[in-house]
């Protein structure tokens, strides 16, 4: 893309984009250790995942900020008005999933005194992988512009959706042969709850990305995973009880 | 397209002098011309004025190529574009002012009402009373700011007494948004207002002979941002009654006012299309380059 005539402004718009990548990668990191830690049992990085959320939240701030004065002092037009709104709306996605990253990780350090329950933490480690790589694949798509990267996250949200549906049969199995294991199952399922969000949060992502490169919305459907939430019977999902992750 | 009755310009009766008069064989009047087609996204109501392949001539130096573009009645037409992009240039053809200009050489064709402009049997004078045009700094004449207004009405004979006169020259003051400021010293010299009311006056001058279409170049560039904010309240409440056309350097301008937009590059129109479009997502390159502010 050309510069501006004028540098500065150019710049600043640069900047903002350079702070969302920055909150990104922070976000990216934030999911994928919290995973790890559940998956190491790993007290520290947990505590660290718990502690580090507030820089999401203060990164999320200054992004906001900087996207208000670009629009009160450049007044910009067309594409670099929707990358100030797209900054915006990126940076609240980002703080959401940093916010279930957290969750995740303090639910795991709840885990960690009890007993491994080794086969659904590699369910849950296996779903976290597959949410990582969509987050990863999305923010690599707002930091090379490349529509189709932001398309593809969008049309997949199934494969997530479908993991977590057989991750919820799994524990209700689970907890229906051995009742000692209901609380523990619970954060799990907690976990896979957050896990799923936060794909929700990359279809966003995607969403705002195609609109700031195109100016459109997405067109088309999106595939969605066949069973229902009333179908699994999960009463979470089926009722959207307390729907902000 | 079903045409809302409501949209449509009224004919006018043609009056004495009126161009639309002269020409009776190539203009069979309003009343019976077919209903214009839309040709640019867009473009709501009825076509107002039509450019076919308007080109313009300096001497040896093309200014403009290959023009075509249709003009809505009842609404704003913003111009933009960089310096000597042909934006004035090409509104200066819908009022023949390019015609003072001895080297000037404009071929194409612009209609009006399905009327030919470019035609020479049409008279510049008369065509400038039903196309009235603001510029860049307000030129009041070294007379009363009642006789400003009243200039034009009495050149061209359109009320029968002083009464008649005095009325229209307060109906166009009030159009105009001037009459309260004005009302008390109508006998004071126009060039003794500050600019935005001299700005105002000229307008009001321009309403006075009852033009179809205002063309205005630039009319705020000389005016502060409080006596730019009341023209352009005026611009809006004018264009209930009128087609106007406004080259403006301003994007900001042309965003608040118009509801069309064209873009014109070195001579070329580029790109036209609703203004929330052109400012929100062009479709052409060189536009968003032009509204982002990235021309190099």
């Amino acid at each position: 893309m050309n510069q501006h005539t004028v540098k500065a402004y150019g710049d600043e718009l640069d900047q903002l984009t350079a702070e969302v990548v920055r909150m990104g990668g922070m976000t990216e990191a934030q999911v994928s250790d919290a995973i790890d830690s559940i998956a190491r049992r790993d007290v520290a990085l947990a505590k660290s995942v718990i502690e580090r959320d507030e820089k999401l939240d203060a990164l999320q701030h200054e992004i906001e900020r900087k996207a208000i004065r670009l629009i009160a002092l450049r007044q910009p037009m067309a594409s670099d008005l929707r990358k100030a709104l797209a900054a915006m709306k990126i940076a609240v996605d980002l703080e959401r999933a940093g916010d279930l990253a957290k969750n995740i990780a303090k639910r795991g350090l709840a885990l960690i005194d009890g007993e491994p329950m080794t086969p659904l933490t590699r369910s849950i480690v296996r779903m976290g992988q597959l949410v990582s790589t969509r987050l990863k694949e999305v923010l690599d798509a707002y930091t090379t512009s490349e529509v189709e990267g932001a398309i593809a996250v969008w049309k997949h949200d199934d494969d997530i959706d479908e993991h977590y549906n057989a991750l919820f049969r799994e524990l209700l199995t689970y907890m229906m042969g051995d009742p000692r294991t209901i609380g523990a199952s619970t954060h799990l399922l907690f976990m896979a709850k957050n896990l799923e969000r936060i794909g929700d949060h990359a279809t966003n992502l995607a969403e705002t990305i195609h609109y700031e490169i195109t100016g459109e919305e997405i067109a088309g459907d999106r595939p969605k995973s066949n069973a229902t939430a009333e179908d699994i019977g999960d009463p979470y999902t089926a009722t959207e009880i307390g729907d902000r992750g | 397209m079903t045409m809302n009755p409501d949209l449509v310009a009224p004919s006018r009766e043609p009056r004495q002098g009126d161009v639309s008069a002269l020409d009776t064989d190539r203009n069979p009047g309003h009343a019976e011309a077919p209903v214009p087609t839309v040709v640019h996204p867009g473009l709501t109501g009825p076509i107002k004025i039509k450019a076919e392949d308007v080109s313009v001539f300096y001497g040896q130096k093309q200014a403009l190529f290959d023009v075509s573009l249709d003009i809505a009645d009842k609404a704003v037409t913003a111009f933009i574009g960089p310096s000597g992009c042909g934006k004035s240039t090409f509104l200066r053809c819908i009022n023949r002012m390019n015609d003072t200009i001895p080297s000037a050489r404009v071929v194409g064709k612009i209609t009006i009402d399905g009327q030919d402009i470019t035609d020479r049997s049409i008279d510049p004078v008369l065509l400038r009373a039903r196309v009235g045009m603001v510029f860049q700094k307000p030129n009041p004449f070294p007379k009363s700011i009642f006789e400003n207004v009243a200039y034009g009405p009495k050149i061209h004979g359109l009320t029968a007494n002083k009464t008649e006169l005095a009325d229209r020259v307060e109906h166009s003051l009030k159009r105009a948004g001037l009459w309260k400021e004005v009302a008390d010293r109508l006998e004071s010299p126009g060039t003794g207002l500050s600019g935005g009311q001299q700005q105002r006056l000229v307008i009001a001058r321009a309403i006075a002979v009852e033009p179809e279409v205002i063309l205005m170049d630039e009319p705020c560039s000389a005016l502060d941002p409080i006596a730019t904010a009341r023209i352009e309240e005026l611009i809006d409440e004018l264009r209930e009654e009128y087609c106007i056309v406004i080259v403006t350097h301003s994007m900001a301008q042309a965003a608040r006012v118009s509801q069309r937009t064209a873009f014109f590059h070195l001579g070329q129109l580029i790109e036209v299309g609703p203004t929330e479009d052109i400012f929100q997502n062009p479709r052409e390159r060189r536009t968003l380059d032009y509204i982002t502010g990235r021309f190099g």
